[in-house]
């Protein structure tokens, strides 16, 4: 079947079979890559999208549940003159990445949750971040810079 | 003002802009024109008879290609094992093979059986449930102690038995240890299990086969921490592939942690099938395939004694170890609880006689080989369990049994057999318990109690060999192979720099703290270095990363490199300049002639190698790109103290990490930001190992925690923020930056210290019969030890 979705302000359209999950339209009928697959029972949340402004894991929902949604995907977040977002640019400055596998789905759950709560305490964003999983960061500089993209003091990148 | 670029800076990661928007290039994200989908097989029984396998309604299913069995690698090699280990008579272990697709026999739940190349995954996968696999099932073979026992079913039927070898370390120590103990004033003893963990790097496992018939090139994206060792490997031992037709790439890796290293099945069938196919053909794992083939890691059942005389200084140390292999030897499986395990076993601490022995065992489970740290946590865990057990019986402060203990004198040959090179154990262990702010526990204790919690401090000490080398030892040690790194460095005319290098990151930041090594070198612009790493094609020959051995080894092989580069480029400036070789100087990007005021820009002396108009052509040839293969001397040993402070809930024993305070000697650091990262990395790894994580078989060799519904991996509310410092510094003697390493720390030294708060807050709190819990430390396992009758 045909499917249409507006993808990170874009038009797209596609075929799909009914059993095509999102997160595959994204990646093998889109080519936007950025959004990962880390498992297959949805824990990890490498996948996470948003549809119609709602953080969802793109593996728990079909493509043709899609059609008629607007999407935004870790390739639509940067600004519009390319670039890094202040969650994207918080990433970078707090090294809250190092594979970069889970970080597309981070960010996507980070905006979501910062768009909900602008000023989260340490606590609430670990709570939030638990459908996430990173097993390189042990967590400690996602939650530094998903605190700093919130506008509040963080210590800076730990040296010494 | 701190330096925001070369050695020492927290420099941000220059790959982070691509992994923020997307642009990374993973394995699963190269799809290349006319390719197929490969799905597997596997075997849903632990041990069984394959009497054959059915594959005709498959085949007829749509848009299947072909679908191969076991019969189709007939004149291919098996996996190759890359260790070999000599067992305590001097004799090879046994060494079974390992089919691409099963033969005969099924070893293990995962175990391959057969494979469609289908159009797409999911025709792939759909057509897998056609075959039919006719598997008489047998007795399986889960628990090692009895694997070895007389009698037991045969994994491999060709072998002996389960054991793939008893080793014994030093085996010319075992009388005069025996002797120690028989005369001991106190023996301390702990039966202990180390429990079998995976991996799981985010990324799950890709291969791409690729096949080019106009100049009979075999190509392969992997998932891998090494595509040298894996080309080596494949190419030789499996395909009879020379390295010449044969390249290996590994673009983006979402993460290793040792189970990326291994050459699989599905590489070399991926890459078989591409060629006989002429087509590309891809495999992607799911998660619930990854547990079911990745390697595993740890799995040990250890029984350690610790003699100590009446002043608690220790006089021996004593260990018997069983060590889970599973059903095959993967790659450097063999090596894991030997020579990375009973090397480390003196710890931080002047013991001065040892002896290790490790029985080395088959069962019907997936092939167990390195994860993080890889031997090394295994010989901390039992050792800093041990001592902290020891300082219960005798009476003794935690921190200061260990400081009594101490190695102070470097450097310090060990009684297994390693020579320490630097450290200062004192040093880490006062910068720990100042920032872990010991002293102020007492108070922290008493609002945890009146919040009807018990509460618990555990420290302890750890040590690492990292920098895996020198290769003439490892070869003595059993190694099949060379355990050098390699960089060449190319200057470009411009005057930019690329540097291609063996090793490989996955992770670890190398784009970023390679350039800042070579900016200070040279003194030019960050902008202008470019780090090349993961393809076979444009890099050469290296070992890869693992072992924490990158910016030490790897690093050492690209300052050598820049220096026959730099050598070379002041012959061409001296010339230029007419002036003394031994004149020129290079800093900031300019080469000047020592007392007078003349210079040359970098980019000057880089175009005159290219455009040698006005060169010394008689001495030097034109271009400037150089090579340099480094083999350390020795290995490095970063070292440090860890504690954590936990508490329990009484009522239902669940355990919650509150506080995790790291202090590390890692020698020279190039970039402190990355170096923490890695840190946090490990403390989580271990605290996931210490309290959540469990690898579970059920007897008849079922995985019962096959997804992560099941395998509790470690969430963002499981940790706390961590309190890490690598202040202390012993640069490492015997490699140019003076660098040790930092990758497998954190895993390595936390899981004991979480166990040793968790008995310390159960005796505190009167639960005096609890010396020990085997990990991970749920909280079932918990309240049973405080309920048991002590």
């Amino acid at each position: 079947m045909k499917v249409s979705m507006k993808v990170n302000g874009t038009g797209m359209s596609g075929e799909v079979e009914g059993r095509t999950l999102l997160v595959e339209f994204l990646r093998g009928g889109l080519g936007l890559t950025g959004t990962h697959v880390g498992c297959d029972t949805s824990q990890c949340g490498a996948c996470v999208v948003h549809v119609n402004g709602e953080a969802v894991k793109a593996c728990t929902m079909f493509a043709a549940e899609a059609d008629g949604a607007e999407v935004t995907t870790i390739e639509g977040m940067a600004n519009a003159d390319g670039s890094l977002s202040t969650i994207q640019q918080a990433f970078q400055d707090h090294h809250g990445l190092q594979c970069g596998f889970c970080t597309p789905g981070m960010v996507m759950s980070a905006a979501a949750l910062l768009k909900e709560n602008p000023k989260p305490t340490e606590a609430q964003v670990r709570e939030y971040l638990e459908g996430n999983l990173c097993r390189c960061t042990g967590y400690h500089n996602i939650v530094k810079a998903i605190m700093a993209a919130s506008g509040q003091a963080v210590e800076m990148t730990a040296a010494g | 003002m701190p330096k925001d670029f070369g050695i020492g800076a927290s420099t941000k990661r220059r790959e982070d802009v691509r992994f923020l928007t997307g642009k990374g290039r993973y394995t699963d994200d190269i799809n290349l024109p006319n390719q197929l989908h490969v799905a597997f097989l596997r075997s849903d029984k632990a041990h069984g008879l394959l009497k054959g396998v059915d594959t005709a309604e498959a085949s007829r299913m749509p848009g299947v290609v072909r679908v191969f069995t076991g019969a189709d690698f007939e004149g291919v090699g098996g996996l190759p094992c890359g260790w070999q280990v000599t067992d305590r008579e001097g004799n090879p272990m046994q060494e079974p093979g390992h089919p691409v697709l099963a033969r005969g026999k099924v070893r293990h739940v995962g175990d391959p059986i057969a494979a469609v190349v289908a159009d797409t995954q999911e025709r792939a996968r759909d057509a897998v449930e056609k075959i039919s696999a006719d598997i008489e099932e047998l007795p399986a073979v889960v628990d090692m102690r009895k694997a070895v026992v007389a009698g037991s079913p045969k994994v491999h039927d060709e072998l002996t038995s389960n054991l793939c070898y008893d080793w014994g370390f030093v085996e010319e120590n075992r009388e005069k240890v025996d002797q120690a103990f028989a005369g001991a004033h106190h023996v301390t003893t702990l039966e202990l299990v180390n429990n079998r963990l995976v991996a799981n790097p985010m990324e799950p496992r890709v291969a791409v086969g690729d096949y080019t018939a106009h100049n009979g090139e075999s190509t392969l994206y992997t998932t891998s921490q090494n595509p040298h060792v894996i080309r080596l490997l494949m190419g030789a031992f499996v395909l009879s592939i020379p390295e010449h037709k044969l390249r290996v790439v590994a673009p983006d890796v979402g993460g290793g942690f040792g189970t990326k290293i291994f050459h699989y099945a599905e590489e070399a069938f991926c890459t078989f099938a591409a060629r006989e196919i002429g087509r590309p053909v891809k495999w992607t794992s799911s998660r619930s395939e990854a547990f079911v083939s990745d390697a595993h890691g740890r799995d040990h059942v250890t029984r350690i004694e610790l003699a100590l005389d009446a002043d608690g200084v220790f006089q021996a140390i004593r260990t018997e170890t069983f060590a889970n292999m599973g059903a095959y030897l993967s790659t450097f499986a063999p090596s894991v609880p030997t020579w990375l395990h009973g090397t480390l076993m003196a710890g931080n601490y002047g013991t001065p006689l040892i002896y290790v022995n490790v029985k080395a065992v088959f069962t019907n489970t997936v092939p167990v080989d390195a994860y993080r740290g890889a031997g090394r946590p295994e010989a901390t865990f039992q050792l800093e369990r041990v001592i902290d057990k020891a300082a219960i019986e005798m009476g003794m402060d935690p921190a200061e049994i260990r400081r009594k203990n101490f190695i102070t004198k470097f450097p310090y040959a060990t009684p297994v057999a390693v020579e320490y090179d630097t450290g200062d154990y004192n040093a880490t262990l006062e910068k720990l318990l100042s920032i872990s702010d010991r002293d102020g526990f007492e108070g922290r204790l008493a609002a945890s109690k009146a919040k009807g919690r018990l509460r618990g401090f555990g420290l302890n000490c750890y040590i690492e060999a990292c920098g895996i080398a020198p290769s003439q030892l490892v070869g003595q040690l059993g190694a099949r192979a060379g355990l050098y790194e390699s960089a060449t460095v190319r200057v470009n005319a411009t005057g930019g720099v690329v540097v291609m290098t063996g090793s490989h990151s996955h992770g670890q930041g190398h784009e970023t703290t390679f350039p800042q090594v070579i900016a200070d070198m040279i003194g030019i612009d960050p902008g202008m270095i470019e780090i090349e790493h993961g393809d076979t094609a444009n890099t050469p020959m290296g070992m890869g990363t693992y072992g924490s051995r990158s910016i030490a080894v790897g690093g050492s092989a690209m300052v050598r490199a820049a220096e026959k580069v730099i050598k070379k480029a002041k012959k061409i400036a001296a010339h230029l300049m007419e002036a003394s070789e031994g004149d020129i100087e290079l800093a900031d990007g300019k080469f000047t002639v020592a007392g007078t005021d003349k210079e040359l820009a970098w980019g000057d002396v880089t175009l005159a190698a290219y455009v040698p108009h006005n060169y010394p052509l008689e001495d030097i040839e034109p271009g400037l790109e150089e090579t340099a293969f480094y083999d350390p001397a020795n290995f490095t040993f970063p070292a440090g103290a860890y504690c954590c402070e936990v508490e329990v809930d009484p009522d239902t024993g669940a355990v919650t990490v509150e506080r995790f305070s790291a202090a590390d000697d890692f020698g020279n650091i190039i970039n402190p930001m990355i170096v923490s990262g890695q840190v946090h990395g490990g403390l989580a790894q271990g605290i996931g190992q210490a309290l959540l994580e469990s690898c579970l078989y059920d007897v008849n060799g079922q995985l019962v925690s096959g997804s992560w519904m099941d395998y509790a991996m470690p969430r963002a509310d499981d940790v706390p923020s961590f309190s890490v410092d690598h202040s202390c510094r012993t640069p490492c003697t015997h490699n140019p930056l003076g660098v040790k390493g930092c990758g497998e720390a954190g895993a390595i030294g936390s899981p004991p210290a979480v166990v040793n708060a968790v008995v310390d807050a159960l005796r505190r709190a009167g639960h005096t019969h609890v010396t020990h819990i085997d990990m991970p430390l749920s909280p079932s396992r918990v309240w049973a030890a405080m309920n048991a009758n002590g």
